[in-house]
């Protein structure tokens, strides 16, 4: 089918070599560095969960114990699989005994390469088989019970009790909800650690844990059961323990994740060397886990105009799409964010958020595009609030949007309340029935208002991401050129959980991954490869 | 038909009927049991001839309900009595003017939503360079030093930073007020304020979508800004109150 808008496919090609060269010159110094929180995601994969008797997770407390040895730049990878060996010990074992003060992995005595290599190899396999498997059993699924039909309806749960959330969730799923988030507790993602089992008081939402998302997990399936169609389930996976937290997504079939590569460094605060580093490793999961990542750029538009403003938005879907590329994530998988946040007061609002619409459609064919719905211009006039959402709708379901995150009549004002959902749904799916293809019988104007619209809002984002390729995106965060926040390549937070890998750094899952996914080697595997990966 | 003020109630379209509308969700199945009950709960509330116009079923034992009532309660409007912020609103150029002519110097404010509270939107609107619908923020006030501190700032940083800074006024936005933690947080501001000698040397604002300005008098704040406000009704509250307490001071 012919596109609906002419957009040059040259600028379009600008703006893509620009994003490569941005993310590429990133993926260098990513490459060298490792960080706390992937060490920690490491020690989960191969098995390690719980906490100690203070309450303080295990593999914090055996990242921790590396730390103080100040031996961590060999990688965790390296002591606990060399502690497992030497001792006959499972590294779920071995994390007991560091955490009982039994055991000093730098003291134990080292096993050979060859040893070593080969245990690191079969609990890195055996890790990723698990969400190999998980994989599979949502695909199986998927093939048994169907799915909803896009744009997918996701609504959100939050009300600190996990067990809240599951009859929250499970009504909205049986009203027609496709996807189920469950929004964290504020300031989650500061906490250097994701804390332990299930929760049942939050703020804001309910804590990312392990065991939340298993006991959704299992609402959701039940439900899905019941109602004949396979529920997603949705986390954030950001903040200081992003790859961990795709680790355990990853454990307990998650299907999409908020991941977005920037956000934790504009929005958080979080130290830019830090989030980049934890974003790569996170995704790379995320990939192989056939979790669809949604990434944030709705958060460019709550402060800044929507209009003005909206180039930002394509250039950091842009920056997102290749750092995905980077980590291996294919498009399919890519849910880039945009939102619809133009000022219903504005003459022809509606049309530039259909022109937006269109031109992410076409510039990312293949991704189910994320589309957030109306906040900032939302008042305690639910009325008003019903309708500015029905006008997402219709901009949603005319441009093919993948993802519908739904607009709630209370959105300034409270958490949803169930009513509030059912409303929320009934909506989407009266526009999205009665509208189903509304879109495909549209040509839009050549050199109408639209068409210009979406090509002044491409040239626009060429010029800036032609700006940050440069200086590098180091230098651009730090002069404020994205979102309008200045960020120092030393403040924030988390950059003490920065590491430069050592020269025989051994990350047996990050190895494994990178081939399970079809990345090149990392240069230490490939030293590796002469003769500790010998093979 | 005349009002009378002193005997108000709800209006829809013929004096003192009363007409109400509720929509709410009870934890029971859907079914006639259900609209029975919600009828009597309406009942409940105040209001005579409830009828049930639209219910739902919301799965997993729940139901929503439309209901309208004719409610049996007065209220004297002639006694009404709300604490307002006492200020002229001044606009962008009148501010800066004041600030010249009637301080002197430049006036330091900062800003942030506070404790674990991550939204920044309002403090955005009011502090941010661009503003918010049409209204510069404070950043682009030339009479004014604004500092916007971001997310999740401690009470205690924000005073450090006060301090620091040697601001004349603290505007904490909070917009998360689940289970009343913006309370919680809002009070140990102003406790730490007072342990720390600094309370009558600030002007303590608070804004937020619940917040409004008795509450934040109750707090222990000088003002508080609800939804709608921006920067020139904070800005003309602050210089305003600037000059009261130099006018105080000197005598």
């Amino acid at each position: 089918m012919r596109d609906k808008l002419r957009l040059d496919p040259s600028q379009i090609a600008r703006a893509r070599t620009a994003a490569t060269r941005i993310a590429a010159d990133m993926d260098e110094f990513i490459a060298k560095r490792t960080t706390v929180a992937v060490e920690r995601t490491v020690l989960r994969l191969m098995g390690v969960d719980g906490v100690d008797s203070e309450g303080v997770p295990l593999p914090n407390v055996v990242i921790d114990h590396l730390l103080q040895k100040g031996e961590l730049e060999k990688g965790a990878a390296f002591w606990v699989v060399n502690a497992g060996v030497q001792y006959g010990l499972t590294p779920q074992q071995v994390a007991e005994r560091v955490a009982s003060g039994s055991l000093d992995l730098t003291s134990i005595s080292r096993c050979d390469g060859e040893a070593l290599r080969r245990e690191g190899s079969r609990l890195a396999a055996a890790g990723l088989n698990r969400i190999a498997a998980n994989r599979k059993d949502r695909e199986e699924r998927i093939r048994r019970l169907g799915e909803g039909r896009k744009p997918y309806l996701y609504v959100i749960v939050a009300t600190g009790d996990i067990y809240e959330d599951v009859i929250q969730g499970k009504s909205a799923a049986r009203q027609g909800a496709d996807i189920v988030a469950v929004i964290r507790s504020t300031g989650q993602s500061l906490i250097d650690y994701v804390p332990f089992g299930a929760t049942r008081e939050g703020f804001g939402g309910t804590y990312a844990t392990q065991e939340n998302f298993r006991l959704m997990r299992k609402g959701l399936d039940e439900v899905g059961e019941e109602e004949g169609r396979y529920i997603r389930l949705c986390n954030y996976c950001s903040g200081l323990c992003m790859p961990e937290i795709a680790a355990m997504g990853a454990m307990e079939r998650l299907d999409v994740m908020l991941n977005d590569a920037l956000y934790g460094i504009l929005f958080r605060d979080i130290n830019m060397q830090r989030t980049l580093i934890d974003q790569a490793f996170s995704r790379m999961i995320n990939a192989y886990a056939g979790i669809m990542i949604n990434t944030g750029e709705d958060n460019y538009l709550t402060t800044a105009d929507a209009v003005e403003a909206a180039h930002t938005v394509l250039a950091s879907q842009f920056i997102n799409e290749q750092f995905a590329l980077q980590s291996g994530l294919p498009p399919e998988q890519m849910g880039l964010g945009h939102a619809f946040e133009i000022n219903p007061e504005l003459e022809d609002g509606f049309l530039l958020e259909l022109a937006q619409a269109q031109m992410a459609r076409q510039i990312f064919p293949e991704a189910p595009l994320k589309y957030m719905p109306p906040t900032k211009h939302m008042t305690g006039n639910i009325f008003k609030g019903h309708l500015q959402d029905a006008m997402f709708n219709l901009v949603s379901i005319m441009t093919g949007q993948g993802v519908q995150l739904l607009g709630m009549m209370t959105e300034a004002m409270h958490t949803p309340h169930i009513h509030d959902r059912k409303l929320a749904i009934e909506n989407a799916q009266y526009i999205f029935n009665n509208a189903r293809h509304l879109g495909e019988e549209i040509l839009f104007r050549p050199g109408g208002r639209i068409e210009q619209r979406a090509q002044e809002v491409l040239n626009r984002a060429v010029a800036m991401l032609e700006d940050v390729e440069k200086i590098g995106l180091f230098t651009a965060l730090e002069r404020g050129m994205l979102a309008d926040v200045k960020r120092s390549r030393t403040g924030g937070k988390g950059l003490s959980g920065v590491l430069e890998k050592g020269e025989d750094y051994y990350n047996p899952l990050e190895t494994e991954l990178r081939k399970r996914i079809g990345l090149p080697r990392r240069e230490e595997e490939q030293a590796h490869g002469c003769g500790l990966e010998a093979n | 038909m005349a009002v009378d003020l002193r005997r108000i109630k709800p209006y829809g379209d013929t004096m003192d009927d009363g007409a109400v509308q509720l929509s709410f969700s009870l934890p029971v199945p859907c079914g006639e049991e259900a609209r029975e009950a919600a009828r009597q709960l309406v009942a409940q509330m105040g209001m005579e001839d409830p009828q049930v116009y639209h219910m739902a079923d919301l799965g997993e034992g729940y139901t929503w309900f439309i209901v309208y009532g004719k409610c049996m309660h007065r209220v004297d409007f002639t006694r009404i009595r709300v604490p307002k912020v006492k200020s002229d609103r001044m606009d962008f150029y009148q501010i800066n003017e004041w600030i010249r002519k009637r301080i002197g110097r430049k006036v330091v404010v900062i800003g942030a939503c506070t404790g674990t509270d991550a939204h920044t939107v309002g403090i955005d609107a009011i502090m941010n360079m661009k503003g918010y619908d049409g209204e510069y923020g404070l950043e682009r006030y030339p009479e004014i030093d604004a500092y916007n501190l971001g997310s999740q700032v401690p009470n205690e940083e924000m005073l450090a930073k006060a301090i620091e800074l040697k601001a004349d006024a603290i505007l904490v936005s909070q917009v998360v007020t689940q289970k009343g933690i913006h309370i919680a947080n809002l009070t140990q501001l102003v406790e730490l304020a007072e342990a720390e000698g600094l309370r009558e040397k600030l002007i303590l604002i608070c804004g937020g979508p619940r917040i409004n300005h008795e509450m934040a008098l109750e707090l222990g704040y000088d003002a508080g800004f609800g939804p709608g406000s921006l920067a020139p009704d904070v800005a003309s509250f602050i210089v305003q109150e600037l000059v009261r307490r130099q006018q105080g001071t000197d005598g």
